[in-house]
């Protein structure tokens, strides 16, 4: 803190930073995942270390370690004057309800959730369509016709992701089988890479030649047996596809990272809006990955097909149903 | 010196073994915590000071003593009778889905007299009635309890993933939680802090259980159990029964963590409200060398360093969570596994100075 301080001070005093700057103290608290999981919470930290290296204000952060700790640790900050505050995670929002009303004057952001507060910015995906899209690839790569899903905890947000998946597989190849499997029921399935192997050999074992994953670090472990295996495989929320280059098929990538650095950089130039942001393919919130890792596995004419597919999502010619809207994936 | 195995006198062995047993932890951790570059003594003096050091943190401090009372009096009443409670975390957490069923289906009917004990009932009754079935598995069928009870914390964990994700969500949630509860079924709290009435009940709990164990005609026959199975049987307990009434007494004692977590501070059903307490009991008691007031000053130690612990990762960023949970640990080490090790020497040095 002592050591924040002295680095703000200086930087005043060196006069590279306008004045509305000074009071900027930004901070994070973690979900349950913590910092470095190498998917959802370390993309938010990426954003925030892109803020840090370029605007020169630390971020202080903490990883809560139950779910008391998520409203105390937000109102500690608060109380500390640290301003914005970023949530991640939809476990959060029940604190941040409680805590937003008591510091009116703090601006708060969650991602994954929404709380209705004037102070409150909440950034939500639409994984639906970023899953779709991954769906579609998957189905046009497959050559045994059965696509493997691999899930975290079992909640309505996986479920999003995985509804978002099958019918994007429906809808580039109408007789394939989706396999899915939720690797538990407990916060530890988004920290089971061993688990996420053996459900991953499971379906590879039942005909699955491509799996999706979208169970946090456990997912690295799905990613390992595809590899092991020569199948094809599907990363989530940050860029996966160099982990395991010739069996990553790509990856749905979430902005998280994107979402932490708004806020902060909104804050900074005085545009923060408490409101409630959804991100979709439209907004470049989610979408699928192409790069040089995976371009040899994806030929031209698949490539061509699901960016139609993107196109049309966007254009509103094909709607994605939302498992959340209704809590069913009909 | 003719006997230095005769046993320590009774404070020697409730307050300072275990006073001996933290400051072999702490010089422990403090090698750990110099070698990650933090001076012991800042660490030290920042974890007892955000744990103890304004109203707020002492509030925080004691609503975890509160969960640690719970869970470490139910492993105690289980463990006097020989049973190994290892499933205090399900008990804890169907406790919970009690009191809160009772609430979401009374509360916008009675008011907050008739509805508080009739949840805190609910969540004894629910938490009780878990513990029975590996109870029953045990005296019946000769399953072993620790294994029934680890495992129904599995089942417990599941069966409240689906209820919440496919029954009680709240219409619209985003996230699975049941709708907020009624004012009538909050129990009085510290003003922005989890602090609640839950504490005077945990100590009242504290009280029953030494009334229960060491004056009452039952709590004779379950230490009589524990102690000897055999005895127990040739005096005409019924092994079977008492089995049941331990764990059933066991079962609802951890239930009440529902109660702190959910009447005192959610106001709504969550998910993984336990947060491995239940497991965390098992250190308590162990500490606490199963008597309740051994168990509530174990207790204050262990929300001390919960509180603390968060206070350290807080103001030293290089002091990570798994380090907070790394220096737990060490004092669970030696507390609980290691309780034995500074005996001997202790009773060497007590008969140095009483030769008789």
């Amino acid at each position: 803190m002592k050591g924040l301080l002295v680095s703000l001070i200086a930087l005043v005093a060196m006069g590279s930073i306008a004045q509305a700057q000074t009071t900027l103290k930004p901070a994070i608290v973690y979900a349950n995942g913590g910092k470095f999981d190498k998917s959802f919470n370390e993309g938010v930290s990426n954003g925030a270390k892109k803020f840090t290296d370029e605007i020169k204000i630390a971020v202080v952060d903490f990883e809560p370690s139950n779910e008391t700790q998520f409203e105390q640790a937000l109102r500690r900050f608060a109380q500390r004057g640290n301003d914005p505050i970023i949530a991640v995670g939809f476990s959060q929002a029940v604190a941040l309800e409680k805590v937003g009303k008591e510091f009116p004057n703090t601006h708060f952001t969650i991602i994954d959730s929404v709380v209705k507060l004037p102070n409150v910015q909440s950034v939500v995906f639409k994984e639906h369509e970023g899953s779709f899209l991954v769906g579609v690839l998957a189905a046009l790569a497959s050559k045994s016709g059965k696509i493997g899903f691999v899930g975290g905890m079992d909640i309505p947000l996986i479920r999003r992701f995985q509804c978002g998946y099958e019918q994007g597989v429906k809808y580039a190849n109408p007789s394939a089988e989706v396999i899915a499997n939720m690797t538990g029921t407990t916060p530890a399935a988004w920290n089971d890479p061993g688990r996420g192997a053996e459900l991953a050999k499971g379906q590879f074992d039942r005909g699955v030649d491509v799996v999706y994953a979208a169970a946090g670090n456990t997912g690295t472990g799905v990613l390992q047996a595809a590899k092991d295996r020569g199948k094809l495989a599907i990363g989530v929320d940050s860029n996966q596809n160099y982990l395991h280059p010739g069996t990553m098929l790509t990856s749905m990538i979430k902005r998280v990272d994107v979402a932490a650095y708004n806020s902060f950089k909104a804050m900074q130039g005085g545009s923060w809006r408490g409101d409630v942001s959804v991100l979709g393919l439209k907004e470049g919130g989610v979408d699928w990955a192409y790069d040089q890792y995976n371009e040899k596995l994806v030929p031209p004419e698949m490539k061509a097909k699901v960016e139609a597919a993107k196109a049309d999502i966007i254009a509103g010619k094909i709607t994605v149903h939302d498992y959340m809207s209704n809590n069913a994936c009909k | 010196m003719r006997n230095p195995r005769r046993p320590l006198p009774a404070w020697a062995d409730i307050v300072l073994l275990p006073l001996i047993n933290i400051a072999l932890a702490f010089v422990t951790v403090s090698i750990i915590v110099r070698i990650n570059g933090v001076d012991p003594f800042h660490a030290l003096r920042l974890l007892v000071v955000g744990a103890l050091g304004s109203p707020e943190s002492i509030g925080y401090t004691l609503y975890y003593a509160t969960n640690f009372i719970f869970t470490g009096l139910a492993v105690a009443v289980a463990f006097h009778g020989g049973l190994f409670n290892i499933g205090g975390e399900g008990q804890a957490y169907i406790g919970g889905l009690g009191c809160g069923l009772a609430i979401l289906a009374l509360d916008r009917y009675l008011p907050a007299w008739a509805m508080i004990p009739i949840a805190i009932l609910a969540a004894a009754l629910f938490g009780a009635a878990w513990a029975a079935v590996p109870a029953w598995l045990q005296a019946w069928r000769g399953s072993h309890i620790v294994i029934t009870t680890i495992m129904f914390n599995f089942v417990a964990a599941a069966l409240m993933v689906y209820l919440m994700v496919n029954v009680l969500i709240a219409p619209g949630s985003m996230t699975p939680q049941s709708r907020n509860f009624e004012p009538s079924s909050f129990l009085p709290a510290m003003q922005g802090n989890a602090l609640n009435l839950s504490l005077g009940l945990a100590l009242v709990c504290c009280l029953a259980v030494w009334i229960f164990l060491w004056r009452t005609p039952w709590g004779y026959a379950l230490r009589t159990m524990g102690h000897n199975p055999e005895a127990a049987v040739y005096a005409g307990t019924d092994l079977r029964r008492m089995t049941m009434v331990a764990m059933g007494i066991s079962g609802g004692l951890a239930g009440f963590v529902g109660v702190n977590e959910l009447m005192g501070v959610h106001h709504r059903i969550v998910l993984d409200f336990p947060a491995g307490y239940g497991f965390a009991g098992i250190a308590v008691a162990l500490m606490g060398r199963n008597h309740p007031l051994g168990i509530a000053l174990a207790a204050l130690l262990f929300g001390i360093l919960q509180q603390g612990g968060a206070e350290l990762a807080f103001e030293i960023p290089t002091i990570t969570r798994e380090m907070v949970v790394v220096i737990q640990g060490l004092v669970i080490l030696f507390s609980g596994a290691l309780v034995q090790l500074p005996r001997p020497w202790l009773q060497m040095l007590f008969a140095l100075r009483r030769p008789s």
